[in-house]
């Protein structure tokens, strides 16, 4: 199923969309191959597969440990690239690659679109690509029919924020709050209304990240977005503590059903 | 040499992360409203003058030009309050963040320089100072990392990565995207995301206009040459900036060799290192073929960084600079060198740029008027050096 289609059903069937990062190749690709069928078992719509990079900026401590851990691993984007294609054969969820821009840039901005579409990656969110960079990107993820997805934060400027809009097609990504990624307990009160400011300038699925860690955030998130993302707090089960696939695929079992309205 | 909106060529840019858009654009209206301001001038010329002691002195090498071979001048940056040219840049970023009202300053710092000069000025300006510094220079540089606390900034150490700059710089971009509505970061160099870049040249230019008109005073001509050491590239860009336009005057810069180009233990992108995005730009930087960004060596903690400011890199291409390398032995007799030939200790970041010089020597023809930026005084590396000399030594006596 491709993106657009995942929101409409989960829409249908009254939730919002479960969207699950993992880091790739942390502790192994095979690992996360292996890893990424519980998580379809236990109710993840969508999967966000990181490549692992040096210098993270966008990341907080435990997504930036982890992408460490899978370098160390030998993780490279071809690798990630095939094991993107196992996931999916595996899987048949649709996939979107987190990455800063760098990697790609050395792959080849061109040659990774269309190894991207050939393995059956559905989108590409580049986290440290502003659309204000991103031009001759959207231009190679348009040609290969790959989405693009772009962050939106509490403080991009409402002019910035519809150029976002305009230029995302698969969702939108709304970022929760100032800061990186990371575990935290609450939500910021502001939620609702830059949702509600967002739902004035798109009719583009909006899902949330950046802090999500448990059930009852997932809960509040449903009430008013399409989607709601968890990573760290997978991520960190996944690499830290070692979980067997039975621990996060119950994890993520109970965040997919706080996602019912 | 800026090309379009913060671009230089086909580096530079702003690559970052959304959350860091607006605070971006913030600091570029606001730089926009106060650069020609004349009371921000006025400021900020006060403070060059009375507090840090401007202009610096430029000095005529008597020994160092026999050496040499010919005049050799030294732009005297080290004797500036904190030692090094960085608190041209603190002074003015510090202005600028009391206009947009923002009390807290933030700065990511490898030898300690560009965080005492922070450090300074947040005493000054009665702000909340944090520095982050890699932990592997905290122990280099220690002297420099309880200058800082004296001064009642906070240091973090940064466990992650390779413990060095490029990683303070992460943290310190961290805290940042965390921390943006209360918090200006001060960057240290000519590096990051636009409009750094142009910032950090602007208020270090002061360099290069006082050099040009105290050569002029001095010797009724300009240099033939002018030499200064490449990290980020701040010092250099700031003595540059002024000669650009002038055809005769060679401008070298001088990168850290490590221990040597051939062992890939080095920090040097312009010579050995491939177009990338590192820290929010477009530049020539260290990187394996995936575009994982790569650890760099050196033997000063200050160039111990694996990219380089976007002017550099365009400066390096259209061939209006030329860019050597310094290894850490030709720095290290560098910095004998200087200390006994003129009575002056440079930083190790210095010396380099006193090697590229010396590597030449005898070589400049006779009538060759050579200025090098001495950057920053070494009284923060004395006790490192003691201890590489001392290694050294005990090498010869075991080999």
């Amino acid at each position: 199923m491709a993106i657009p289609e995942i929101f409409q059903k989960t829409a249908e069937d009254g939730r919002a969309a479960m969207i699950i990062y993992v880091t790739a190749g942390d502790p192994s690709l095979a690992a996360t191959v292996d890893m990424t069928a519980a998580l379809a078992e236990a109710g993840a719509d969508i999967v966000e597969l990181g490549i692992p990079y040096s210098d993270p900026i966008a990341d907080g401590p435990i997504i930036q440990a982890a992408g460490q851990r899978a370098l160390r691993a030998g993780t490279t984007v071809a690798g990630v690239l095939e094991a993107a294609r196992q996931i999916k054969e595996n899987t048949g969820l649709p996939l979107v690659v987190m990455t800063c821009y760098n990697p790609i840039l050395q792959f080849g901005p061109e040659k990774f679109a269309t190894r991207a579409a050939e393995v059956g990656i559905s989108g590409v969110l580049v986290s440290d690509l502003p659309p204000e960079e991103s031009e001759e990107w959207c231009a190679l993820a348009a040609r290969e029919g790959l989405e693009t997805i772009f962050l939106v934060a509490p403080t991009t400027e409402p002019e910035r924020m519809a150029l976002a809009c305009r230029l995302s097609t698969g969702f939108v990504y709304v970022v929760s709050r100032p800061g990186t990624t990371g575990v935290r307990e609450d939500l910021p009160e502001d939620l609702t209304s830059l949702v509600e400011r967002l739902r004035g300038l798109t009719d583009k699925p909006l899902a949330v990240g950046f802090g999500l860690s448990n059930p009852e955030q997932v809960a509040v998130v449903a009430r008013v977005a399409d989607g709601a993302i968890v990573g760290s707090a997978v991520v960190r089960m996944i690499g830290e503590k070692c979980a067997d696939r039975a621990e996060v695929a119950g994890f993520v079992q109970a965040l997919a059903e706080a996602t019912r309205r | 040499m800026e090309t379009t909106q913060g671009r230089f060529g086909r580096f530079g840019g702003q690559y970052v992360p959304e959350t860091l858009m607006a605070t971006l654009r913030e600091l570029e209206e606001a730089y926009e409203q106060y650069r020609d301001d004349p009371q921000f001038r006025a400021d900020l010329e006060y403070y060059f003058r009375d507090y840090a002691g401007r202009p610096s002195a430029l000095y005529w090498a008597e020994r160092l030009s026999e050496r040499v071979g010919c005049r050799v001048y030294l732009k005297r940056e080290d004797l500036n309050h904190t030692g090094a040219h960085k608190i041209n840049n603190c002074l003015g970023q510090a202005l600028l963040a009391l206009r947009m009202g923002k009390k807290r300053l933030i700065a990511e710092t490898g030898a300690g320089q560009h965080g005492v000069a922070m450090a300074t000025v947040a005493a000054l300006f009665g702000m909340t100072g944090v520095v982050y510094m890699g932990e592997e220079d905290i122990r280099r540089q220690e002297l420099n990392c309880y200058r800082m606390q004296l001064l009642g900034t906070e240091v973090v150490p940064v466990t992650s990565g390779s413990r060095t700059l490029k990683d303070a710089i992460n943290a310190a971009i961290r805290d940042w995207m965390t921390n943006v509505e209360s918090t200006f970061y001060l960057f240290g160099t000519v590096a990051g995301p636009h409009p750094y870049p142009t910032i950090v040249r602007d208020f270090q230019s002061v360099i290069g206009r006082e050099t040009r008109e105290q050569i002029l005073e001095k010797e009724g001509r300009l240099p033939t040459h002018i030499f200064a050491c490449v990290g980020g590239g701040s010092n250099a860009i700031g003595i540059f900036a002024a000669f650009l336009e002038d055809e005769g005057v060679e401008l070298h810069g001088v990168e850290a060799g490590g221990l040597g180009l051939a062992t890939g233990k080095h920090a040097a992108p312009l010579n050995a290192g491939s177009f990338g995005i590192l820290h929010g730009g477009a530049q020539y930087m260290m990187q394996d073929a995936d575009g994982q960004v790569m650890e760099t060596h050196s033997i000063s903690a200050g160039l111990d960084y694996p990219g380089v400011g976007p002017e550099h890199c365009l400066l390096r291409d259209t061939g209006r600079a030329v860019y050597h390398v310094a290894t850490d032995a030709e720095a290290l007799e560098a910095f004998r060198m200087l200390a006994e030939l003129e009575g002056i200790i440079p930083a190790l970041e210095t010396a380099h740029a006193v090697a590229g010089v010396l590597r030449m020597a005898g070589e400049f023809p006779p009538e060759s008027l050579v200025v090098i930026n001495i950057s920053g005084r070494g009284d923060k590396d004395v006790m490192e050096v003691r201890r590489l000399l001392e290694q050294l030594r005990l090498a010869e006596v075991t080999a």
